[in-house]
């Protein structure tokens, strides 16, 4: 029992009075540099030129008209996921599903485009938003009813549903999705450009999904800061006690997470099929769903945060093509960084609810 | 129908559930909720494939496997433990981040070919009819993981070391007003749970597949933390339930060659489909999961509150 004193320096955690609002802002940043760093490490052990790799990674994309918008088209998804999760995890409920009802998004709202690829109506568009949304909210909704009838781990079940999303996907587009007229391969026809979502700047991929990324955040922040619910979803989160006494409904609070969170996961994924890739495939998402819990915590559960880190984790998502392309870094080493970039934002978040005081004791024997 | 090779095959694929789920257990009855399982899992299963492919050793595969998830578990327990973090949310970063590691070490390993571990065979008793194959007719971490849940079991509820471990699990006020150093203990109890884990994943890379693929665990590591829940945090139970899934899991590889005409996808999903239902099943009686799970979990302990 012995081995742990050596572990900790002699210093104590005190608990603030009130959580920090200066290291709510500073933790994410300094998470962000400390990340930068280690990523020298990490080219530097994989024997590429750190600071060439950096800049590959980091720079280069974004130094194009073109990088600029694909920067904001990987962003669009993760802010609307994002905003979704933020809500959700104020209040302790825990939506790890993201990823399955981004894809139920684009499987309900796909199939509406498949089923109108006919029609040459300007209707056809908001019908199949409207059923991506539907869908992922309803994917949603299963876990919240699991969970407030049965009691059972949101956490587990939303994540089991995510692995039968993408396997109901990829069932369709080798089954009766499938494009008959296209050689075989696993993929439904292309959308017709009614069920299309705009481009909005000529030659890229930048589409009306960005400018629904930006009114979902001006109504995530109007829900979160200015709503009575959103007081709600605070003080269960931070207090689940006094919420209790003041007779708010932790069920309520569990749906209306649920499906906000899966309607604008599945609204991320009918703007994707219906956006930069118009048609659906067997993997509609690199992640998006995981990440954006990341997007989540890096945006400090605030819809303006979420906005900004959904726009450092683009840049990690193209950053990561490019270097592949570039220096031949492995695709995985996006993945790495969005985790080391978590965990030291965690760590960072220690300052934010206490206060480092040296301490002549021993930690662990006295407090 | 020959039932001989579907049992052998239910124990290969059960192995991996019961080594992640018994580490898990231990973890969460020291009232520590680590769902980072999948992310150790991953390190663990190519830190074994790339020590075998270079070293030809079994055993220090093994090793490398089992003490590479239980590295990856300290960072969990530094930041839960000594920063205070939230728990689901480092458990899930540890997740991600193994995934990543896993995928970015494992890119020079894809496509390598391994001999699985070899099997240890018993004089006299291998060679039993029917029998031999099914009990003495395996590798070393089949034994080994059910050495563990049997050694498990037994630590949680007969020793004085099990007791303080659940008392940490149980009120760790309580405990610490007694004396004991939570953070030591729930500490070891992480170390130990990234060990099994590794080990878990170990299993999936040198035996199950054996090959390195980029996220092989499919999902293997959430349903060891679900498994744990299905148990109720009591060993015997968790050791019926990875064999119950992994008889789930290898049911559907052999429903087609039965001739039942089911799209490959729908298999596949089983495994998922059934944790959702046991879990459903077993969490519906909220008075039986308020008896048996740690009361404590996912709680942060900081002394001064």
């Amino acid at each position: 029992m012995s081995l742990i004193p050596q572990f900790i320096p002699k210093f104590v955690l005190e608990t603030r009075v009130e959580v920090s609002n200066k290291w709510v802002i500073l933790s994410p940043i300094i998470a962000i540099i400390l990340t930068l760093f280690s990523g020298i490490i990490i080219f530097s052990l994989m024997g590429k030129d750190p600071l060439l790799a950096l800049y590959t990674f980091f720079i280069q994309p974004v130094t194009t008209l073109f990088g600029v918008t694909e920067l904001l088209v990987k962003a669009t998804p993760l802010v609307l996921i994002g905003v979704g999760l933020a809500i959700g995890f104020k209040a302790n409920v825990w939506n790890i599903g993201a990823e399955g009802q981004f894809t139920m998004g684009a499987i309900f709202g796909g199939g509406a485009a498949l089923l109108c690829n006919n029609i040459e109506s300007y209707l056809v568009l908001p019908f199949v938003l409207l059923l991506g949304i539907l869908g992922g909210a309803f994917w949603g909704a299963i876990p919240a009813f699991f969970k407030t009838r049965f009691n059972a781990n949101e956490i587990l079940t939303s994540l089991m549903l995510s692995y039968i999303a993408v396997l109901f996907l990829s069932y369709l587009v080798h089954g009766p999705w499938r494009d008959p007229g296209g050689f075989n391969f696993p993929e439904s026809q292309l959308f017709s450009d009614y069920a299309m979502l705009p481009v909005l700047v000529e030659n890229s991929r930048l589409n009306l999904g960005s400018v629904f990324a930006i009114l979902v955040v001006l109504l995530g922040w109007i829900l979160i800061a200015r709503s009575i619910i959103g007081f709600q979803l605070r003080v269960v989160g931070l207090a689940p006690a006094a919420a209790h006494y003041a007779g708010f409904k932790h069920s309520g609070l569990v749906w209306l997470s649920f499906t906000i969170s899966g309607g604008l996961a599945g609204l991320a994924g009918i703007a994707e099929v219906s956006g930069p890739i118009g048609q659906l495939l067997p993997s509609v998402s690199p992640g998006y769903g995981f990440t954006a819990i990341i997007v989540a915590f890096l945006g400090r559960l605030h819809p303006v945060g979420v906005l900004f880190a959904s726009l450092v984790m683009a840049l990690s998502y193209i950053g990561g093509e490019n270097a592949q392309i570039e220096i031949g870094l492995p695709a995985a080493v996006t993945g790495l960084f969005q985790g080391v970039l978590l965990f030291f934002l965690l760590a960072c978040d220690v300052l934010v609810r206490y206060r480092i005081k040296s301490s002549s004791f021993i930690s662990g024997k006295r407090s | 129908m020959d039932l001989l090779p579907v049992i052998l095959t239910i124990i290969t694929a059960s192995t991996p559930l019961l080594l992640a789920a018994t580490g898990e257990l231990i973890t969460e009855k020291s009232g520590v909720l680590n769902l980072g399982v999948e992310g150790m899992m991953l390190i663990g299963a190519i830190a074994a494939f790339a020590t075998a492919v270079s070293t030809g050793s079994a055993l220090l595969a093994i090793l490398a496997g089992a003490f590479s998830g239980a590295l990856v578990a300290s960072i969990f327990a530094v930041l839960t433990l000594i920063f205070l973090a939230n728990q689901v949310a480092t458990g899930l970063a540890l997740t991600i981040f193994g995934v990543g590691l896993s995928a970015l070490i494992g890119s020079n390993f894809v496509g390598v070919a391994l001999e699985p571990l070899p099997k240890l065979n018993v004089d006299g008793l291998s060679t039993i009819p029917i029998l031999g194959k099914i009990l003495f007719n395996h590798d070393v971490l089949v034994y080994l993981s059910f050495g563990m849940i049997f050694l498990v079991g037994w630590f949680l509820s007969k020793t004085r070391a099990g007791l303080i471990l659940r008392a940490v699990g149980e009120s760790h006020d309580s405990a610490h007003a007694l004396g004991y150093s939570i953070i030591t203990v729930r500490y070891l109890a992480v170390i130990f749970g990234g060990f099994m884990s590794g080990l878990g994943g170990s299993y999936l890379s040198l035996v199950y597949t054996p090959l390195w693929a980029e996220n092989m665990t499919a999902g293997r590591g959430w349903i060891a933390l679900a498994l744990v829940v299905f148990g109720t945090w009591r060993a015997g139970r968790v050791a019926f339930g990875a064999y119950l899934f992994g008889t789930i899991t290898i049911l559907q590889l052999h429903v087609q060659g039965w001739g039942i005409n089911i799209a490959s996808q729908f298999m596949t999903m089983l495994p998922y489909i059934a944790t959702i239902v046991v879990l459903v099943l077993i969490s519906r009686d909220k008075g039986r999961i308020r008896m048996n799970a740690p009361q404590c979990i996912g709680k942060p302990f900081h002394p001064s509150k």
